[in-house]
């Protein structure tokens, strides 16, 4: 397995807000995260995970410290090369999952790979493979207000990964869920995790969610407390892949009716 | 993508995207009407000028337009008829007068006084009769379209300018002045006997040049004859008469000044619901950005957005301003679309949209990525 990082953070430091109103969000933050691995980071609310997971996914940038992804340093990036790392390396799944409701699934898939400058074709196919891969080949066409949250959340994370980023950065991606959904959401990122060229990130304060996790990392107060790793219970929720797509990412999950 | 996702976010506030057409539509109509009045009164203003087929005028010194000229005593023509290269002189005699109906009462009208077989300027457009009908005893020449203004119904009918009879020998389709007083044509004797000026004079000579004459030299020795007289090329003389009847009346500013209104006021309503659109899809644009797009990317949804709106509200309005021109065509100030005009119109149209996407870009420019995270 390769183990060159694919984010490599050093004593990052976030400083918020203004005057009086700053505070100290990340007090000297270390953190790598290494491809093939499920990393969560886990801690109150509060505690500047959230913040955490914007600098390494290139959305802030850090008052001070360095960070690598993929290795690219991102120091003195403009707006403008920041979000070109995103888009060559990253894909990001959030809480509220952030489709747009006026695109159907494949669509939402295909902007995805439209921004990072696929061409119409390949993004159709690509797209098409992504929700397939993830369980929704009969939901192509479904627009979001038709789908159920685990649903929508599949959709989520087949955006992220069909540009083959190789960091999968997931913001509560449970929370909006009940929990045969949050626990299907987690295998599936486990599964993308398994992938040796890629890492997933996911930000939760579910606990639940810890039996996914290759490694758990807490961060309490601005700075990071300790981290484990742990055997994971993933490859009992994996059958061997059958085919290109769904063989790096795994089985789909259970479908919802 | 980028098309269907400005597609679908016009399309998806069916409310928003009708104010939004209204906004357009209606500016689009106020617009073309000032501008088609405009390019309408310009048509009429210039009209004797432009069908004559002549190359230089020669008038009183200071002559206003065609309508408002002092009178040239007479031996112009032949001082000027003896410059090199002047092929003809013809003169011409425009002056107000007043029509007498038949059933009582009476309107101002623009006597014409001209020979119409010199081919300088005759009555064209003649949809009843012939040009040459004016030299027929007491005959005249009307616009069909002002026969009810003058009283009459028809050729053949008879009325009274000033103290003169004169009987409708042909009409003409589409030539309409600018004052409202119709022109009426006729010969020069005629025009003359009318308004009680005394033989050879005129109001202008008209000046044709024989062919490959340099107009410029042709000018300048005419006016070494011709002290203390204009001598004016075509344009001069179109010109002179749009800044009299268009800038100098004041007219021209007010119905430019209407189009710039309905511009204003378009642009302003397709900016405020392109900024309310931006508005109510931040999130998803936040999210774009946070996917790594380009802010060139997100500024592409929002122009085409634009040009969505107003590629759909300038048919929409061009329909309703070809139905008003239309309506207009037989009033007293027609309105004129042209093909230039169309196309004006779409280019104001998709610079009034761009312009309006400029507060909706600023806002999406500002956009925290992270504020996806927050929600």
């Amino acid at each position: 397995m390769n183990q060159t990082p694919v984010v490599e953070a050093r004593n990052i430091v976030m400083e918020l807000g203004h005057g009086a109103g700053r505070v100290q969000a990340l007090k000297g933050v270390d953190i790598i995260v290494r491809p093939g691995e499920l990393t969560l980071l886990m801690g109150p609310s509060g505690s500047g995970k959230t913040t955490l997971l914007s600098i390494i996914g290139c959305i802030l940038s850090p008052t001070e410290g360095t960070l690598s992804v993929a290795g690219n340093a991102t120091a003195g990036l403009q707006p403008e090369g920041l979000a070109a790392l995103r888009r060559k390396h990253i894909g990001y799944v959030f809480q509220s999952y952030n489709l747009f409701p006026t695109l159907s699934a494949l669509e939402n898939v295909r902007l995805a790979l439209d921004v990072r400058g696929f061409d119409r074709a390949t993004a159709a196919r690509t797209a098409r493979e992504a929700l397939i891969s993830v369980g929704l080949e009969h939901r192509l066409n479904a627009y979001p207000r038709t789908m159920s949250g685990g649903e929508q959340q599949r959709v989520a994370i087949a955006r992220a990964i069909a540009g083959e980023p190789s960091l999968v950065l997931a913001d509560e991606p449970t929370a909006a869920l009940d929990s045969e959904n949050g626990q299907s959401v987690m295998a599936l990122l486990a599964e993308l995790a398994r992938d040796p060229k890629r890492a997933v990130l996911a930000v939760t304060h579910d606990t639940r969610t810890i039996d996914f996790a290759n490694r758990i990392v807490n961060i309490e107060d601005g700075k990071i407390k300790g981290e484990r790793k742990q055997k994971t219970k993933q490859g009992a929720l994996r059958p061997e892949p059958k085919s290109s797509r769904a063989a790096r990412i795994g089985n789909p999950i259970k479908q919802e009716a | 993508m980028v098309l269907t996702l400005a597609y679908r976010n016009l399309f998806h506030d069916r409310v928003r995207l009708t104010v939004t057409l209204i906004g357009i539509l209606f500016s689009i109509v106020l617009v073309a009407v000032q501008l088609g009045l405009y390019l309408g009164a310009r048509k009429m203003i210039i009209s004797m000028i432009e069908n004559a087929n002549v190359e230089l005028w020669v008038t009183s010194y200071g002559a206003k337009s065609f309508e408002e000229a002092g009178t040239l005593p007479g031996r112009e023509r032949h001082l000027t008829l003896s410059v090199p290269g002047v092929q003809a002189a013809e003169p011409l005699i425009a002056s107000f007068a007043e029509w007498r109906k038949p059933s009582g009462g009476s309107t101002l009208v623009v006597v014409v006084g001209t020979n119409p077989t010199t081919g300088a300027l005759a009555p064209w457009n003649v949809v009843e009769g012939r040009a040459a009908d004016i030299e027929a005893p007491d005959a005249v020449a009307v616009d069909r379209t002002y026969l009810e203004n003058l009283g009459a119904a028809k050729v053949g009918d008879t009325a009274q300018i000033e103290s003169t009879r004169v009987k409708i020998a042909a009409l003409t389709d589409g030539i309409r002045s600018f004052t409202t007083a119709p022109y009426v044509f006729t010969t020069l004797d005629r025009a003359r006997s009318i308004i009680s000026m005394p033989s050879e004079q005129s109001t202008f000579l008209m000046v044709k040049l024989a062919p490959g004459a340099d107009v410029e030299l042709a000018r300048a020795a005419i006016l070494e004859r011709l002290p203390g007289r204009e001598v004016l090329t075509k344009a001069e003389f179109r010109d002179r008469s749009l800044d009299h009847w268009l800038f100098a009346t004041g007219a021209g500013i007010a119905l430019i000044g209407g189009a710039l209104l309905g511009i204003l006021v378009g642009t302003v309503i397709v900016g405020q619901t392109l900024y309310s659109s931006t508005k109510d899809h931040l999130n998803e644009f936040a999210t774009l950005r946070a996917l790594g797009s380009s802010s060139g990317y997100i500024h592409r949804v929002i122009l085409l957005q634009a040009a969505l709106s107003a590629i759909i509200g300038y048919l929409l309005g061009m329909a309703i301003a070809l139905g008003v021109v239309e309506l207009s065509a037989g009033s007293a100030l027609p309105i004129v679309m042209t093909p230039g005009l169309a196309a004006t119109l779409l280019g104001l149209t998709i610079g009034m949209c761009a312009i309006s996407a400029f507060a909706a870009i600023v806002k999406v420019t500002k956009i925290d990525p992270a504020m996806v995270f927050a929600r």
